[in-house]
C-alpha cells in the first residue's frame, strides 16, 4: 500500500467527518490565537510603558514642590516654601553641585491659545534652552529658543504637534505665524516632534514652550517656579547629583528631617527601575496566562483526539479485518492528525495576528511576540499529532475482533 | 510474507485441533468453545448451524484470524496462525480470506464503492484495476446502481450485499460468512447463494453460518454447534 493511498484515506476520513474535524481544529485554533493575542497585548503594554519612560530626558532629575510630610509635620513649624529662581541658581553653582550639568527652571500655566478663529487650552511652559534635552523634547521643524531669546525675553514660541494641528491645520508647519496666548502675540519659531499621549502624564504634544522670561513677564509674574529640571553630567553621576541637590535645597529650605521635605526629586533612572520591576512582574503574569490557555487548548485537543479515536476504534477493527497492516492504520491516523493540526495552526496564527491589528483605545497597540507564536504552534501541533497518533497506535495493536467490539 | 501461501492440495485448508475459547475469567468466564476439532479440505462448502449463543461466531472469528483461541491449535493452509505476527496475519486476511460479518461492519459515512474497494487498496492493487474489480463486485450483488450511497442510505439487505461484495472482491481462496443472508428476502438470498455456488464450483473453500435450512441444504457438509461443541451431521439435514 503506497503512501499516496494513505494520504487519500486520511483526507477522505477528514472530509467524511467534517464536524469532528472542525471541532478538533477549533481547540488548536483557539489555543494558538489566545496565546498570540495575550502575549501581544502584554508586549504592547510593555512597549507602551517604556515609551512613557523615554518621555523623561536621560540623566534628568526633576525637582517638584510639595506639601511637607503629613499635616502633623507641617504643624511643627516648617511651613512649605515654594521653589524659587534662587533655588535654581544655587543648584547651578558648580561649587555646591559639581555633578550637575545644567539647570532649567520651569514655570507653567494653563492658557487659552488662539490663531485666527481657532482656539484651545494649552499648557504654556516657560524655561531655558536646557529644558529641551532635560525633557527629551525634540524640535521637528524650525528651532528651539536660545539663550539670547531668554535674555531678551523675546515673544517667541515652540509649539507641540497637537497645537499646530488644531490651530493651523493637520500636518501644518506654521513657522513665522503668530500665536495669541491669553491675548499676547508670540511668534512661532519651531514645531515639536510628536510624542504621543502619555497615560498618566499631561499630553506633551499640547505644550507651548517659550523663554522663561517671556512667560514670567506676560503671564505668571516673577514669583515661584513650578519645577526645576536638572541634568546630571553623566548617567554615572546621577546619584551624586541627587545628593548634592538634596543638601543644597535642605539647607535653603531649612529642612532637618528628610521625611518633612517640602520638595521632591524624581529621576528618570529611579522611575525606569520601578517601571522595569513592574514590567517583569507583568510579563510573568502574562506568560502564566498564556501558559494556562495553552494548557486548556492542549487538553481540548487531547480530548477530542481521544474521543475521536475511541469512536473510530470500530473502523480500525474493520480495516484490520480487511487486511490493513498496523503501519497503514497508524500512518493514516498520523497523517489525519498532522493535516488537522497544521491547518488549524495556520488558521490560529492568522486569527491571532489579525486580532492584534484591531485598534485599541489610548493609542495602545498589541505587538506580536514571535517566540510566543513559535511556542504556541509547536506545542499545539505536537499535542495534536501525538494524541492523534498515540491512541491510534494502541488501537492498531488490538486484535481485530477486540477493536470491532468496542462501542 | 507477500503473495499467496503456496497451495498444497494434500494439506487441509482449515485444521482445528482441540481448540477452546473462554471469554472472561473466574466466575464470569464463558466457555464459548470447548475442545473442538474441525478439518476442512480444499473446495469444501461447509454450513455451520446451531442455536443462538452456541459459539458459531466465536468459531468463525478464530478461523478468520480475527481472534485468537484460548488453547488448542489452528492451522491455516498448514501454517500455525499463532506463529504469525500482527503484520503477517493482516497480509493473510487480506490475500486468503473473505469475511462477511454478521453485523456487516461497513465503514460509516463512506460510500459503498470505497467500502468494497478497501481490501484491494491494502492489497496494493493499482487504481484502475481496483475500480474495475470493485464495480464488478458491486454489480454481482446487484448494487451496480448504488455505488455512491453511504451505509446509512442503504437498507439492511443492501448493506449486507455490500459486505458480501467486499468479501468477494479479492477473489479469496477461503470465504467465511456469518449469516450472510440473515437480512435478505428470499429472492436476494437465492442470488447470494447462487453466487456462493458459483464460487464453490470454481474450487473455493466456503464456511457459512446460517439459521436457514435452505442455505444449509446447498452445502456439502453441515456442522452443528451445541454449547461450544461441534457435531458433524454429514447429510444436509440441519
Ligand atoms: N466478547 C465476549 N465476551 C464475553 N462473552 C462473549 C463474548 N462474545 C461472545 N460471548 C459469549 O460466547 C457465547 C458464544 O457467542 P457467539 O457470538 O459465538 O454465539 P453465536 O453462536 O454466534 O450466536 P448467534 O447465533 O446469536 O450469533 C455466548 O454465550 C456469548 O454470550
Ligand atoms: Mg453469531
Amino acid at each position: 500500500m503506497s503512501s499516496v493511498e494513505i494520504v487519500r484515506f486520511a483526507v477522505r476520513a477528514l472530509l467524511a467527518n467534517r464536524l469532528r474535524s472542525l471541532l478538533t481544529m477549533l481547540g488548536i485554533i483557539i489555543g494558538i490565537a489566545a496565546v498570540i493575542l495575550l502575549t501581544a497585548l502584554g508586549n504592547g503594554a510593555a512597549q507602551y510603558i517604556q515609551g512613557q519612560i523615554s518621555g523623561l530626558g536621560a540623566n534628568s532629575i526633576t525637582v517638584l514642590a510639595r506639601a511637607p510630610g503629613g499635616t502633623a509635620g507641617a504643624a511643627a513649624g516648617a511651613s512649605a516654601r515654594p521653589l524659587t529662581s534662587g533655588d535654581a541658581t544655587a543648584i547651578a553653582d558648580p561649587q555646591g553641585a559639581p555633578d550637575v550639568g545644567y539647570v532649567a527652571p520651569v514655570v507653567q500655566s494653563s492658557s487659552t491659545v488662539a490663531a485666527g478663529p481657532n482656539s484651545e487650552t494649552a499648557t504654556v511652559i516657560g524655561s531655558t534652552p536646557q529644558y529641551f534635552p532635560g525633557s527629551n523634547t525634540v524640535v521637528a521643524a524650525g528651532r528651539a529658543y536660545d539663550e539670547a531669546d531668554v535674555a531678551d525675553g523675546r515673544p517667541v514660541a515652540v509649539i507641540g504637534r497637537t497645537v499646530a494641528d488644531d490651530l493651523y491645520g493637520v500636518g501644518s508647519t506654521p513657522l513665522g505665524r503668530s500665536l495669541l496666548v491669553k491675548g499676547v502675540p508670540l511668534q512661532i519659531i519651531g514645531v515639536l516632534q510628536a510624542k504621543g499621549q502619555g497615560g498618566g502624564f499631561a499630553n506633551p504634544d499640547s505644550n507651548v514652550l517659550a523663554p522663561i522670561t517671556t512667560v514670567q513677564s506676560a503671564f505668571t509674574g516673577f514669583g515661584n517656579l513650578n519645577q526645576i529640571v536638572v541634568g546630571a553630567r553623566a548617567s554615572t553621576t546621577q546619584n551624586a547629583a541627587e545628593s548634592e541637590i538634596y543638601s543644597i535645597l535642605d539647607r535653603r529650605h531649612g529642612i532637618t528631617n528628610p521625611n518633612n521635605r517640602d520638595y521632591q526629586l524624581i529621576s528618570s533612572a529611579q522611575l525606569a527601575q520601578v517601571l522595569d520591576q513592574t514590567l517583569s512582574t507583568f510579563s510573568l503574569l502574562l506568560a502564566g496566562i498564556a501558559g494556562i490557555s495553552l494548557l486548556v487548548g492542549g487538553i481540548g485537543i487531547t480530548n477530542i483526539m481521544l474521543v475521536s479515536v475511541t469512536e473510530r476504534t470500530r473502523e480500525i477493527g474493520i480495516r484490520k479485518a480487511l487486511g490493513a497492516p498496523p503501519s497503514a492504520i497508524l500512518g493514516q491516523f498520523l497523517v489525519e492528525s498532522t493535516i488537522l493540526s497544521v491547518l488549524a495552526g495556520l488558521i490560529g496564527v492568522g486569527i491571532g495576528v489579525a486580532g492584534t491589528l484591531i485598534p485599541l483605545p489610548n493609542g495602545f497597540r498589541a505587538v506580536v511576540v514571535p517566540a510566543a507564536v513559535v511556542v504556541a504552534v509547536v506545542v499545539s501541533i505536537v499535542i495534536g499529532v501525538f494524541f492523534g497518533g498515540y491512541p491510534a497506535r494502541r488501537a492498531a495493536r488490538l486484535r481485530p475482533i477486540e477493536a470491532l467490539r468496542r462501542e | 510474507m507477500t503473495g499467496r501461501v503456496a497451495v498444497r492440495p494434500d494439506v487441509p485448508v482449515l485444521d482445528v485441533r482441540s481448540m477452546s475459547k473462554v471469554y472472561g475469567e473466574g466466575e464470569t468466564a464463558v466457555h464459548a468453545l470447548r475442545e473442538v476439532d474441525l478439518l476442512v479440505r480444499r473446495g469444501e462448502y461447509v454450513a455451520v448451524i446451531g442455536q443462538s449463543g452456541s459459539g458459531k461466531s466465536t468459531l468463525l472469528n478464530i478461523l478468520g484470524c480475527l481472534d485468537a483461541p484460548t488453547s488448542g491449535r489452528y492451522l491455516l493452509e498448514g501454517l500455525d496462525v499463532a506463529d504469525l505476527d500482527d503484520r503477517q496475519q493482516s497480509v493473510l486476511r487480506n490475500r486468503q480470506i473473505g469475511f462477511v460479518f454478521q453485523s456487516f461492519n461497513l465503514i460509516p459515512r463512506t460510500t459503498a464503492f470505497a467500502n468494497v474497494e478497501l481490501p484491494l487498496v491494502y492489497a496494493g492493487v493499482p487504481r484502475r484495476v481496483r475500480r474495475a474489480r470493485t464495480l464488478a463486485a458491486l454489480d454481482v450483488v446487484g448494487l451496480g446502481e448504488r455505488t455512491d450511497h453511504r451505509p446509512n442510505q442503504l437498507s439492511g439487505g443492501q448493506q449486507q450485499r455490500v459486505a458480501v461484495a467486499r468479501a468477494l472482491v479479492t477473489a479469496p481462496a477461503l470465504l467465511l460468512a456469518d449469516e450472510p443472508t440473515g437480512n435478505l428476502d428470499s429472492a436476494s438470498t437465492a442470488d447470494v447463494l447462487d453466487l456462493f455456488d458459483g464460487l464453490h464450483a470454481t474450487g473455493r473453500t466456503i464456511v457459512i453460518i446460517t439459521h436457514d435450512a435452505e442455505v444449509a441444504e446447498r452445502a456439502d457438509r453441515v456442522v452443528t454447534v451445541t454449547d461450544g461443541r461441534l457435531r458433524e451431521s454429514s447429510g444436509a439435514r440441519p
